[in-house]
């Protein structure tokens, strides 16, 4: 299991277009994968749920990976979340 | 509430066929999700009833993503993919198929709770674009929701009923015809007439305009439906039942009889060719004219393309959907009427009138908004090149309307000349003889135009101050009123003096009891309602021009609406004895006891 802490970038935050990537990209990996904010867990290969976080800019996530290929999981999600989703504002 | 009396009901014959059967009342509303148990054995079909749902769901909203890919771009487009992904979220779908499983409860109810959840997550968000994607959610859930009851409706269809509503979408036509339904009856008309058309393509017989069908009738009460006549008969007697039984088999064998007159000429005995065009409002009507041979259309009611939007549409649009008609009416005729808004036809208005059909509508809104006159004329001059495209002008009421509007047509000219787009610099101009002034100056008006048509409906109504749509007083409207003779002969007469023809496009001209009269009158052009065009062509084809003239002339004579009838029913009998007739049936001699006053 890997743990990771990341803080929103890009300006809207995490919403429908950026959420719709971040499962996109999950469903890619075997792992199970989990965000947790402020006390809420849920599960981000679930659109509604990653929908549901409302993470603005700047707030503060947990990104656990679980299975086999957490690792590389993990290291394309980070990225995703680094380049702002790719967003050109 | 429905007692065991009979009782008939007029409206507006949509798709021809008669039906006898039960009635399945469709009440469309927001969709209200009650909390059902689900006996164990019914649970798998519960959740294959949720799978086929959200399979639609995701159907439907592909179609929607691919269209606003089209129109909005790819990145706005994202929102709907959302929405597909929610359908697909395995997440999101176990848990709802295992807490059906697990609690025994509809599909809906379960739907709704567990998203419902996530709803509530995204409102308590202080972010207004979070909350904001909460409708997009609702949406969704909404759109599995209907899916699902619509599933289940279908399963209520077996064995066969006559869908009442009061109205249906071409959307509602469709999910009913995948069922076995005897046929549509519903309360509203006219801005529903597409579902009316999709109705005549799928051959379900149905009534429109009924105005009230839904308080007469409850699910599973015995009805039979005349889409000829446009009447509904709500618990019928044996005798009725028996009656309407035998008047549709004869119907059913008369057209096909019909069918052998398909390719020959509406012309009388003696040669005397008469114009027979139908009346059309949407494109996909042209094929329906056509499968009854060859045809022109007499009128097309171009607001039809008004219909669901609350702008006009642009002058490009309109010469694409004016094109495309007049190149599929070729080598026939196609009048094209110009917009005709206000009174009965709605359309989205922002201001209220206490009297609309004597308000502000027809060529009125036109001529006080020159600019969509000018965009609907630059539209159908530049379709024209064909020159197969006329123009018709509806509710004119006096000569200078007329010449105001001929001066914007040319105006409409100038500005396509100047711009070197091609047209029919000869494109004849007409006008709608509906209004009694209109008809009491038919002469001068013939002076200034190329051709007259007669709408029947409302010149009627005018000119008898009935309004038909006024139960009280809809007894009242009758179109072998010899006043309304009178006036159809005078309009006949001023335009034949100038040298240009009459047309009809009311539904009188589609009554075979008036054909026989119309002819004899010398009316020029029949145009009426496809499916009606090889009945009055067989009419036509039964008698000399000096026959008819007789028969009109005779017709004249008589001082009263019953006597009229009377005598050209027995013409009709005696020159066409196998013309299955609908009149001790029809509209006016089915209330029974206390039809007239």
């Amino acid at each position: 299991m890997i743990e990771k802490e990341i803080v929103i970038k890009n300006r809207a935050g995490l919403h429908t277009r950026p959420a719709a990537s971040l499962v996109k990209m999950a469903a890619k990996y075997k792992s199970e994968f989990f965000i947790v904010k402020d006390g809420l867990e849920i599960n981000a290969k679930s659109i509604i749920g990653v929908m549901t976080l409302a993470a603005e800019q700047g707030s503060v996530l947990l990104l656990r990976f679980d299975g086999e290929d957490e690792k590389q999981a993990c290291d394309a999600i980070v990225d995703l979340f680094e380049r702002g989703f790719d967003e050109s504002q | 509430m429905s007692s065991q009396s009979e009782i008939t009901l007029n409206g507006i014959g949509a798709a021809a066929g008669i039906v006898i059967g039960k009635v399945f009342v469709y009440t469309k509303h927001v969709p209200r999700i009650e909390e059902k148990s689900v006996p164990a054995a019914d649970v798998e079909k519960e959740i294959e009833r949720l799978r086929n749902a959200v399979a639609r769901s995701e159907k439907e909203l592909q179609k929607i993503l691919s269209f606003a890919e089209q129109k909005i771009g790819n990145s706005k487009a994202k929102i709907f993919e959302a929405q597909i992904m929610i359908l697909s979220d395995a997440i999101l779908f176990d848990s709802i198929y295992k807490r059906i499983k697990k609690e025994l409860k509809n599909a809906e109810f379960v739907v709704h709770g567990e998203i419902a959840k996530y709803q509530q997550l995204m409102m308590n968000s202080t972010d207004e674009y979070m909350r904001e994607r909460a409708h997009d959610v609702e949406d969704v859930k909404n759109r599995i929701i209907r899916n699902i009851q619509e599933e289940k409706l279908i399963s209520r269809f077996e064995g066969g009923s006559i869908v009442v509503s009061q109205s249906l979408t071409p959307a509602d036509t469709i999910l009913f015809s995948r069922n076995e339904i005897l046929g549509y009856a519903t309360d509203m008309g006219g801005v529903t007439s597409h579902a009316a058309l999709l109705s005549r393509s799928l051959k379900i017989p149905a009534v429109v305009g009924l105005r009230d069908v839904t308080s007469h009738v409850h699910t599973d009460d015995l009805i039979i439906l005349d889409g000829y006549s446009g009447v509904v008969i709500v618990n019928p007697s044996e005798e009725t039942v028996a009656q309407y039984k035998r008047r549709g088999r004869e119907m059913a064998r008369f057209e096909h009889r019909l069918n052998e007159l398909k390719d020959l000429p509406a012309q009388t005995i003696d040669g005397k060719l008469i114009e027979l065009s139908s009346n059309i409002e949407f494109i996909e009507e042209v094929r329906f004219t056509k499968a009854q041979g060859s045809h022109g259309v007499g009128l097309y009611r171009t607001e039809g393309m008004l219909i669901g939007r609350d702008a006009f549409p642009s002058e490009e649009e309109q010469f694409r959907e004016y094109k495309t008609i007049a190149e599929r009416v070729f080598p026939n005729r196609v009048i094209m009427r110009t917009f005709d808004i206000g009174g009965d036809k709605v359309f989205a208005q922002s201001y209220s009138e206490e009297n609309p059909f004597l308000g502000w509508r027809g060529i009125r809104v036109t001529l006080d908004r020159p600019e969509i006159f000018l965009a609907q004329m630059r539209a159908m001059l530049r379709a024209s090149t064909k020159k197969n495209l006329w123009v018709m002008f509806p509710m004119i009421s006096s000569v200078t309307e007329v010449r105001r509007a001929k001066e914007l047509v040319a105006q409409a000219k100038n500005s396509l000349t100047a711009e070197k787009l091609t047209f029919d610099d000869h494109m004849k101009i007409g006008v709608m003889i509906e209004v009694p002034s209109a008809a009491v100056v038919a002469g001068d008006i013939a002076k200034e135009v190329d051709f007259l048509s007669i709408g029947t409906n409302d010149l009627i109504q005018y000119l008898l101050a009935v309004d038909r749509g006024n139960g009280i007083v809809s007894q009242l409207y009758q179109e072998f009123d010899p006043a309304v003779l009178l006036t159809i002969r005078h309009i006949i007469k001023e335009a034949h003096k100038k040298k240009i023809p009459v047309s009809m496009c009311g539904e009188m001209a589609g009554d075979p009891i008036a054909t026989l009269l119309l002819v004899g009158l010398g009316l020029d052009e029949f145009s009426v309602i496809p499916y009606i065009l090889p009945e009055i062509k067989k009419i036509i084809r039964s008698v000399t021009l000096r026959e008819a003239q007789k028969i009109a002339a005779k017709a004249l004579m008589f001082s009263t609406w019953e006597e009229v009838k009377e005598f050209l029913v027995g013409n009709l009998k005696r020159l066409t004895p196998d013309i299955p007739l609908p009149e001790h049936l029809a509209k006016d001699s089915t209330a029974g006891s206390g039809a007239q006053p």
